[in-house]
This record gives C-alpha cells, sequence and structure tokens, in this order.
C-alpha cells in the first residue's frame, strides 16, 4: 500500500476570476487525486458569469465522498488566483476546520468599486477564517522569470504540495499536470514548479 | 476529448457530469443526436460536435429546442436511437412537440435530455423546475445524482425508452451536470452509421381524433407498466438501513434515534448521505432515481414504520406533495418534514442539509452555520460583475463595447433597451446599464413591438420613448424571426439591433444556421440574416461594422426616427473566437 490516509476527507476551494484558468487547474487537482487512488468529487461552473465574473470552484477527495461542495466553513484549503476573491471565499473558511489560504498577490479592480483593496486589509479579515493566510507573488515572480502569469494557479498548487499543505505529492501533481496540459505549454508550467519549489 | 471514445471496459476515468451523458449515449448505440446549446446542458453538443464523425453518430446543433425535438422525433420514427438534450428553458420551447409524442410512443428508442439550473448559474428568466413536465406531458423522468449515474441512467433511459415504447427524459442540475467524479466505463457499442427508414403508419404517427383519445389511454396504461417497473428498479435504493444493502461502511451507527427517515433524490442525495456522514447518524435513506412515475408501493413501505420523514429536494416540493398523499392510505400519522426545514428558492447547500436532518434528529452540528454566514456577510465584498471581453482577453476586445457606446451616444434619454439571451445580456451590468427588460428567446423583439403599439404612433409620447431592442445571431435564428415578421405585419417601428458576432459565443461558440458550417463541421450554406430580414418586408436596414463607430451612431439616430421597423446588423466576429482561429 503506497498510501497513509490521515484524514477523512480533505476540501479545496480554489477561487479566482474568469479566464485565470481554473477548470483546468481543478482537473489537474482531479487527475491528481485519482492517481493516488482517493475517491473525489468536484464542482465546476461554466458559462457567462465565467466572463471576467468571480468563479469558485470546488475539490473533495478522501476515501469515499459524496457531495461534490464544500460545506459552509468546511475547507481545509482555500488557493485564490485574485486576493479580492479569498475574501468571498470565507464562507469556506474557519477556525474549525483549520482553513489556510494561500493568495496570488494580485488585485484585479472591481468595476465601479470606490475602495482601494489593499491586500493587508484582506489579510486582515482572512484572520477570523482562517488558520493562516500566505500571500505568495506568484504573478510577479512568473511575471519576471518567464514572462507570463497564466500559470499562477500551477505555482499556488505545487506550493502547496511542496509545503505539505495538500495532501497531494509533487510528483503526483507532475504526472497530472502532464496528462492535462497540452505538450506545447508543458515547458512554461515545468518552470513555474522549478520557481514554486524554491520559493521559501 | 478523444478519451471519450477510449474503448477499455473497468477504466476510471474522470468525466464532467455532461461528458458522462454522452459516454453513456455512445455504450448505448445511440445513432443520431440533436440540440440547441444552454448551459448546463452545453457539453453535450460541444462533445458530440467533436466526436460524432469518429463514433459513427450524426450530430446536430439545431435552430432551437423545438426544431432538435422534431428532428429527433423523425429518427425515432424511422427507428433510429435518438437522444436530445437541451436546458430547461429548451424544453419550454419544445414542450408542443413533447406532449404528442408522449401520446404517439417511440419507434427508435428516444431519450431527452434536461438540464436545471437552481440558483440561476448561468440562466437569467427563472429557477424552472423542469420535474413538473412530468405531469403535463407524462414522460418518464429519471434523476442522476452523481457522473456514474449519469452515465448509467442515460443507458437505462435507452432501455425504458425501448421496452416501453415511450421517450424518456434524464433531468440534471447545475451541480449534477457540471460535477467531475471517476466514472467506470464499459464498452461502446458503435453500430457505425446506421440508414433509418420509416416504415408508414399513421395510426402511430398521425394524432387525429378520435384517435388522440385512445392514445391518451395508451399512454396512461404505459405510465402503470412503468411504475410496476419502478417499483422493482435498483435505482430506487434504500441506503444504511439496516440489513439493507448499500450501507456505508465508514457510517458507524450510535447515538441514532429510531422512527426517522429521508426521501431524496438527484444531487441532494450527496447532501444527505455527507450530512449523515458528517452527524454520525445511520437514518435509513430512501433514494428515488425515478421521479415519475414513482414507486409507490416501495415508498408506502418505507414510510410505513417511521414516525418522522423528512424529504429532501430542490424548488418545489413535489416530492413532499406526493409523499403527503402517500402517507394518507399507509401511514396517516406520519410527520412530513421538508420545505419546513429547507427554502423552495435556490440550490440547496451540504449546510442546509446538514442542518435540518441535525434539527429532525436533535444532533448538535459542530459549526454554528448561522453565526459563521452573518460574520461571512459582515465582510466588505463587492460584487464582480460578468464583463464584455476585454482587449487584454482578446485584442481588440468584444465587438458589443463598440455596439453599447454607439447606442449610448445616439439614443434619446428615454430610451428603452430591451435585452435578449446571450453575452449581450451583459449590457444590463455597470458600466453599460443598457437593459429595461429581459425575458427569453427573441423575445427583445417581441415586448418591443408591445411596447411601440402602445403609444399611439404619432403622439408626442411615441416621439419621446424610442425602443430599442438587442438581439444576437444565434438567438435571432432561434426565436426572433416571427416576431420580426410581427413587427411588420402589425406596423410597429422599435429600432432592433442584430448583434452578429457569427456564433453562438455565450455557450461556448457553437455553429449557427449563419456560419456556413454545421455541428459536424461540414459546410453548408450560410444564411444571411440580412436576406431574412429583407425578405419579411424591413426597409431600413444596414450591416454596419461597428468598428465604423461614427456610422453606427449616425445610423441609430437616422432609424430612430423612421416610422417603420429598422434593423442594424452590427457585424463582427467575437473577439475570443478571432483569437481562437489565429492560434
Amino acid at each position: 500500500m503506497k498510501k497513509q490516509k490521515k484524514f477523512k476527507d480533505f476540501n479545496i476551494v480554489v477561487t479566482g476570476i474568469g479566464g485565470q484558468g481554473l477548470i483546468t487547474l481543478l482537473k489537474i487537482i482531479s487527475e491528481t487525486a485519482l492517481a493516488e487512488d482517493y475517491d473525489l468529487a468536484a464542482s465546476e461552473l461554466h458559462g457567462l458569469s465565467q466572463r471576467g465574473g468571480s468563479v469558485e470552484v470546488h475539490f473533495r477527495f478522501g476515501k469515499k465522498v459524496y457531495s461534490p461542495l464544500v460545506k459552509q466553513g468546511g475547507a481545509n484549503l482555500i488557493i485564490s488566483l485574485e486576493a479580492q476573491e479569498a475574501l468571498r471565499a470565507c464562507r469556506y473558511g474557519s477556525k474549525e476546520a483549520k482553513t489556510i489560504f494561500i493568495l496570488n498577490n494580485f488585485l484585479s479592480p472591481i468595476l465601479g468599486n470606490k475602495k482601494r483593496p489593499s491586500t493587508k486589509n484582506i489579510l486582515k479579515d482572512l484572520q477570523k477564517f482562517s488558520q493562516r493566510a500566505i500571500l505568495l507573488p506568484a504573478n510577479q515572480i512568473l511575471k519576471e522569470k518567464i514572462g507570463t502569469s497564466v500559470t499562477a494557479g500551477i505555482f499556488l498548487l505545487f506550493y502547496a504540495s511542496f509545503k505539505n499543505l495538500i495532501p497531494l505529492r509533487p510528483n503526483s501533481v507532475l504526472g497530472a499536470m502532464k496528462k492535462v496540459i497540452p505538450e506545447k505549454y508543458l515547458e512554461i508550467n515545468l518552470k513555474t514548479l522549478e520557481l514554486a519549489k524554491k520559493y521559501e | 476529448m478523444q478519451e471519450i471514445l477510449e474503448n477499455k471496459p473497468g477504466k476510471k476515468t474522470i468525466l464532467l457530469g455532461n461528458e458522462a451523458i454522452v459516454r453513456g449515449a455512445l455504450e448505448s448505440g445511440v445513432n443520431f443526436v440533436s440540440t440547441y446549446p444552454g448551459t448546463p446542458s452545453s457539453e453535450i453538443g460541444n462533445v458530440f460536435s467533436q466526436i460524432a464523425k469518429k463514433a459513427g453518430v450524426y450530430f446536430e446543433f439545431s435552430t432551437n429546442e423545438k426544431v432538435a425535438l422534431e428532428a429527433g422525433i423523425g429518427a425515432s420514427f424511422s427507428g433510429l436511437k435518438v437522444l436530445v438534450a437541451m436546458k430547461n428553458f429548451g424544453l419550454n420551447v419544445c414542450v408542443e412537440s413533447l406532449i404528442p409524442l408522449c401520446y404517439t410512443g417511440i419507434k427508435g428508442p428516444f431519450v431527452l435530455l434536461v438540464a436545471d439550473d437552481p440558483s440561476c448559474w448561468s440562466s437569467a428568466q427563472s429557477e424552472e423546475n423542469s420535474r413538473a413536465f412530468a405531469y403535463l406531458a407524462h414522460i418518464p423522468i429519471l434523476e442522476p445524482s452523481e457522473p456514474q449515474e449519469c452515465k448509467d441512467f442515460i443507458k437505462l433511459a435507452f432501455e425504458i425508452s425501448k421496452s416501453f415504447k415511450i421517450p424518456v427524459m434524464v433531468r440534471t442540475t447545475t451541480r449534477v451536470a457540471h460535477q467531475s467524479a471517476p466514472v467506470v466505463l464499459e464498452k461502446i457499442t458503435s453500430p457505425g452509421l446506421v440508414v433509418g427508414r420509416l416504415v408508414k403508419n399513421p395510426e402511430q404517427f398521425s394524432t387525429m381524433p378520435p384517435r388522440t383519445l385512445r392514445m391518451h389511454r395508451e399512454l396512461l396504461s404505459k405510465i402503470e407498466k412503468i411504475k410496476e417497473f419502478s417499483e422493482k428498479s435498483k435505482i430506487n435504493i434504500i441506503k444504511n438501513q439496516t440489513g439493507q444493502t448499500g450501507s456505508d461502511p465508514g457510517l458507524t451507527p450510535k447515538g441514532t434515534p429510531k422512527g426517522i427517515g429521508v426521501i431524496t433524490s438527484g444531487i441532494s442525495y450527496l447532501y444527505v448521505m455527507e450530512a449523515l456522514k458528517e452527524l454520525n447518524l445511520d437514518l435509513p435513506v430512501l433514494k428515488l432515481g425515478f421521479f415519475y412515475p414513482l414507486p409507490e408501493k416501495k415508498i408506502k413501505n418505507f414510510i410505513k414504520k417511521l414516525n418522522k420523514i423528512l424529504i429532501i429536494e430542490e424548488l418545489e416540493p413535489y416530492l413532499e406533495k406526493e409523499i403527503e398523499r402517500l402517507a394518507k392510505s399507509s401511514n396517516p400519522r406520519l410527520q412530513i418534514f421538508g420545505k419546513s426545514h429547507l427554502s423552495e428558492i435556490g440550490e440547496l447547500k451540504p449546510e442546509n442539509v446538514i442542518s435540518a436532518i441535525a434539527q429532525i434528529a436533535k444532533k448538535k452540528i459542530k459549526i454554528d452555520f448561522k453565526k459563521h454566514l452573518r460574520k461571512f456577510q459582515e465582510l466588505p465584498l463587492e460584487k464582480r460583475y460578468p464583463q464584455l471581453c476585454s482587449a487584454e482577453v482578446a485584442p481588440p476586445g468584444c465587438p458589443y463595447w463598440l455596439v453599447f457606446s454607439a447606442i449610448k451616444k445616439a439614443a434619446p434619454k428615454n430610451t428603452v433597451f430591451g435585452g435578449d439571451i446571450g453575452c449581450y445580456m451583459i449590457a444590463a451590468c455597470p458600466p453599460h446599464f443598457l437593459q429595461d427588460y429581459l425575458f427569453s428567446m427573441g423575445s427583445s423583439i417581441g415586448i418591443a413591438h408591445g411596447i411601440r403599439k402602445s403609444l399611439r404612433l404619432s403622439s408626442r409620447q411615441a416621439a419621446e420613448q424610442k425602443v430599442i431592442a438587442l438581439i444576437g445571431d444565434s438567438t435571432f435564428f432561434h426565436a426572433g424571426i416571427p416576431a420580426l415578421i410581427n413587427t411588420v405585419f402589425n406596423k410597429s417601428n422599435p429600432l432592433i439591433i442584430i448583434l452578429d458576432n457569427r456564433t453562438t459565443a455565450m455557450t461556448g461558440h457553437q455553429p449557427h444556421p449563419g456560419m456556413g458550417k454545421t455541428g459536424m463541421g461540414e459546410e453548408t450554406e450560410e444564411i444571411k440574416i440580412e436576406n431574412i430580414v429583407q425578405a419579411v418586408g424591413v426597409k431600413n436596414l444596414k450591416v454596419i461594422d461597428p468598428q465604423n463607430f461614427e456610422k453606427m451612431v449616425s445610423t441609430i439616430k437616422e432609424f430612430l426616427e423612421k416610422k417603420e421597423v429598422s434593423v442594424i446588423i452590427a457585424r463582427r466576429i467575437c473577439a475570443l473566437l478571432a483569437k481562437r482561429f489565429k492560434k
């Protein structure tokens, strides 16, 4: 037996805005969990709201999972590709669940919002709904090193895997990524992996 | 996507509910598939569009759902195995042909897939609960909970259709259609392209009174027989009851109160099982795979020994009402709960179900959901509205930006803006605010006509209140044409702007009759919208590229003064689609 299951089930919410590649990220996590022989269920959303609007996908895995949705306050891990969207995901975070937030340090302005958001205030608000919130400059690092931030989600996922914040091994995530990502985009994703591995 | 064709029985693969439906149809040996795209059912057509040729299946995107259903009826009458897929509102469009199809019955097996959207994740007009059509049309309805069941239930639906010569509906909801989970593949029984042939039989295919009444009687007797089938069917199953199969080894039946049961179906079943795990309860659960006809004897037996029953279902309490009726004869003292503890509005969430079961079973919950929600609602959250694609997403950005700003510049202050179904619904959102009403496919024109007719056309008010109706290209083909004809026939004069972005953009860029390509990628006649508009007698017509901004502004101004209906076709390809072509 290759695995040890110290948890009943693991609950992830990934948030961001339309066009940030959330569905691809979800596919990679799903394939990883399947390869590690877990039961899994994921919930995606498609359609108009995804045109630049808020997007939220759920992923649960474990010995046996039924619901594809994470319950209120029940997330173990929340990955947010845009910092303000992390606030919206607080619905799923709680001290009880020892939720960990991993945020991309990226703010996309909300049309009609007069107040300028600050990541400092966001992190303060997240405290009430989590055990820990980690802000990562994924967009900045990726833009500087590989010229594009499209792989920010991959960066956050590998960071979580390397730091044991998600019970899925980096090698399995890599295998799943190779299966999901088309070959011509694989190179920048592999570079992203290396950057996530090195990041402290 | 090609892996959906993999013929590896026993392989476990992750599929979206909609993909599992495609797979189920392929494993059933489907011959003929038709659809009109509508989320949350859109991926079914998208997948077939990509694989149909290879799979030996005929596939089409039809002009609208009614036509899709009728194409399917023709194929079934010719002996083929048919799947027709649509979202809930599409069912409304085709119900006029669906009801007689239930009367005539089918020749080749016929499955209708309908996707509902509680909480309106990808719908504007209503939270329609399509279960109601069971009563209207007497069509059997199955409700899967997860991708594996999506596949299994589609196959079962084909079998029921074949055995009882009746169309069978499979109803999903967003959280089923867009749920992904492992599915065990079985053999694809691909028959290759089969030639169907209609053997004349007007006795069956032609609904003419007095035969219609006889057909009605036959339909009801079929439903009685299917009810017997439903009683024995494994998809109506009792879970977690001591001595019953399917009980979850993960559950430890400690401190479970006696005499309480749960009845549920569809997505709600998954929340029930999660809640039982969470609350460490071992209540008996009757999971209904059939919504119609219900296995009444099975339900009566289930509730006979109980004191309390909790019915967990989304939207209207159809199951609850049926169970109230059945309890009258089998257990009149049964306490029935359902909408007493759950909202009739919006989709259910796991926490709603956990709370409801905890209350009935008098169990404590670890997290106080209400308190947590209040704390959450105190956060400074700003709504992030969907947006037209920016130049950053797809250069030079969505052409509708230009159309909307031309309208803003040209239209007088009191202009009424009619919305319709497509990406241009974003006209309602900031910064545009160009939508005064929104209903259903094609309705922007029909309603615009009524608004203009309500004003006497020569009056001062008519001069002050102009009406501009927006409609997309695919929506125009779908249901806009009869409404346009009505404006000419009955002499009104709204300005109709047809936003022709050369595709069905919102649902994922499916082909439509104006694009010169079929759903199987074959070349076909490119039907020109301007020819249709001219042919129905519209005199004021211009086709304008929205990049020609000044012309757009001046034409809007000019056409708003016309005595007769006028049409501008604002033609420029969807920026996302153009970007894809470049790749």
